[in-house]
């Protein structure tokens, strides 16, 4: 038999508590209060008088985002060096741990002759990316890294592929946006047509 | 019968369509601002047209245009007919109320004293507690015919709370009836002119304060509101139009929205006054210190439209308020307070007015 040890704190409702009627007119104060005290900062801001704070907690996406904190793991991008080439020799350890098989990396002789191979192509597919950071952990010479502070990765296809231009930070365009929405030489964009 | 009378008519049932459908529609837009702002958000502002977004208010828009383009989907082995029907069984009493509820005061033109009243039946509350009988219909019969288990025990809730609350509504008025002598509803606000001692407006809510009081949850409760929606109760429990999609879910909630308007102006008609401004006449004001402001006959219209109007919106903030504040009843709390508590309190109210009036006339 074990002695538990228990602080009875016993409430008791007072007469007033129990006509139930002040207790909802406090709550409906309260909840009156709330109207007029945004409502006036609302009508305030529209004349133009900036009130000191905010009152409302909405964000208006996507005119204002949300503030990143820096430890954010989101898009990858690949790092370049001081002289602009690829940071990436395509060693594959990123390929070999990703655990979604979402990077291809074509692997070519590299012009500088202190290195000896660069990445031709370097393909990771966002939709099939769990973003585990595990690449960013594997590479050993900091090539990749998965810190850009945007969360704005939607597409209107399935086929969200970065591809090396991209991940550098080469083009701001989001390429996949331009295709169809079927590979072109597959069976299905040749039953849509 | 002749055909200004038809015209006049015509004319009435035309405003008040408009200004019924139109209140709805806007009330729609009211609800989600006012329970953002009540919530420290802002709320829906983004539907534009061209760029215009004004504060919001295409929203509605938005939602009927939604509403119109959804497919209209008849649940497998659901009675068909019924299916259809129990919208239009839901919409066609509430906007039937409309013909006994007065809309301002009477209007002057050329000799003819035209009632801001569709039909100037005798019977008027009457009529409108027969109609809201009518309404229970309606969710019962599209619970039922939507051959779906919980959707038909949804609508067997919202017939229970219904029925239990009609029997209070109706018992909280009587007491304003015995003590107006009348059932017409602009009569009642007729003889909530003048005041007391010059300074206490002569409301239904200083005769009949209790009555006002059980009023207020009857009412509620009718219309299915928070905090007594255990029948449709949105996203937490199965409601009793689930089946529905589309411009028939579109009515049932138009219903809602119209049994709001209902509701705030029977409240505003017997226990606010009506179109009264205190202090303000046929002429002008009349303060108590002894002026008197006189003004133009139709600015005192005018006035007294706007105040009527300007009632029915504090009723209706008041509804949405208590919407964002209480939390919702279990349902044999909700029906334990309809028959327990809020029918003993009607009937005392009655006891006590019918005793007040034989000793003080």
């Amino acid at each position: 038999m074990i002695e538990k040890k228990v602080r009875e704190i016993k409430v008791e409702f007072g007469v007033v508590e129990k006509i139930y009627w002040v207790e909802i007119l406090r709550g409906l104060w309260i909840t009156n209060r709330h109207f007029m005290v945004n409502m006036t900062a609302h009508i305030l801001r529209a004349i133009g008088l900036k009130p000191k704070k905010d009152y409302s907690a909405t964000i208006q996406y996507p005119e204002e985002l949300r503030p990143i904190h820096h430890r954010w793991r989101g898009r990858h991008r690949l790092t370049v060096k001081q002289n602009g080439d690829i940071r990436c020799t395509s060693c594959m350890m990123c390929e070999t741990v990703c655990p979604c098989d979402c990077i291809h990396i074509v692997p070519g002789e590299s012009a500088d002759p202190e290195v000896e191979k660069f990445p031709e192509e370097f393909f990771i597919d966002v939709l099939r990316c769990c973003f585990c950071g595990l690449c960013e952990e594997a590479c050993p010479v900091d090539a990749i890294r998965m810190d850009v502070m945007d969360f704005d990765l939607a597409g209107y296809t399935r086929d969200i592929v970065f591809d090396k231009e991209f991940l550098m930070g080469l083009t701001d365009e989001r390429a996949w946006e331009k295709w169809d929405v079927f590979p072109p030489d597959s069976k299905e964009s040749a039953d849509a047509a | 019968m002749d055909s200004m009378f038809i015209l006049v008519a015509l004319a009435k049932i035309f405003t008040v369509i408009s200004i019924v459908m139109g209140l709805a529609t806007l009330l729609t837009w009211v609800e989600r601002k006012q329970s953002a702002i009540i919530q420290d958000r802002i709320g829906a502002n983004r539907a534009d047209i061209f760029g215009f977004r004004v504060i919001g208010l295409f929203h509605p828009i938005a939602d009927a245009i939604k509403m119109l383009t959804k497919e209209d989907f008849i649940p497998p082995f659901a009675n068909i007919w019924l299916h259809m029907l129990a919208p239009a069984i839901s919409y066609v009493p509430v906007l039937l109320v409309f013909a006994v509820i007065p809309f301002g005061p009477n209007i002057e033109i050329g000799g003819q004293v035209i009632q801001s009243q569709i039909a100037n039946i005798n019977i008027g509350l009457l009529y409108i507690f027969g109609f809201g009988g009518l309404a229970v219909y309606g969710t019962v019969i599209g619970g039922w015919c939507s051959n779906n288990k919980y959707a038909l025990l949804g609508s067997m809730r919202a017939a229970v709370q219904m029925i239990s609350y009609e029997v209070c509504l109706g018992l909280s008025l009587v007491g304003a009836i015995m003590i107006y002598g009348t059932v017409d509803l602009s009569q009642m606000v007729m003889e909530q002119s003048g005041h007391w001692f010059g300074w206490i407006p002569r409301w239904g809510i200083f005769l009949q304060p209790l009555g006002a009081l059980l009023f207020l949850p009857a009412a509620i409760a009718e219309n299915k509101r928070i905090p007594f929606d255990l029948p449709e109760a949105e996203s937490e429990i199965i409601g009793y139009f689930t089946e529905y999609s589309g411009l028939k879910a579109g009515l049932f909630m138009m219903t809602e929205f119209i049994e709001i308007v209902v509701v705030a102006a029977l409240f505003t008609l017997i226990f606010l006054g009506g179109w009264h401004l205190p202090w303000l006449a046929w002429d002008g004001f009349h303060w108590p210190w002894g002026g008197v402001a006189s003004l133009n006959v139709w600015i005192v219209k005018a006035l007294q439209f706007g105040t009527y109007f300007f009632k029915i919106a504090v009723m209706i903030y008041f509804f949405i308020l208590v919407r964002w504040t209480l939390p919702r009843f279990r349902f044999d709390q909700l029906v334990k307070l309809g028959w327990n508590y809020l029918l003993p309190l009607a009937l005392l109210n009655l006891l006590i007015t019918g005793v007040l009036l034989v000793l003080f006339g």
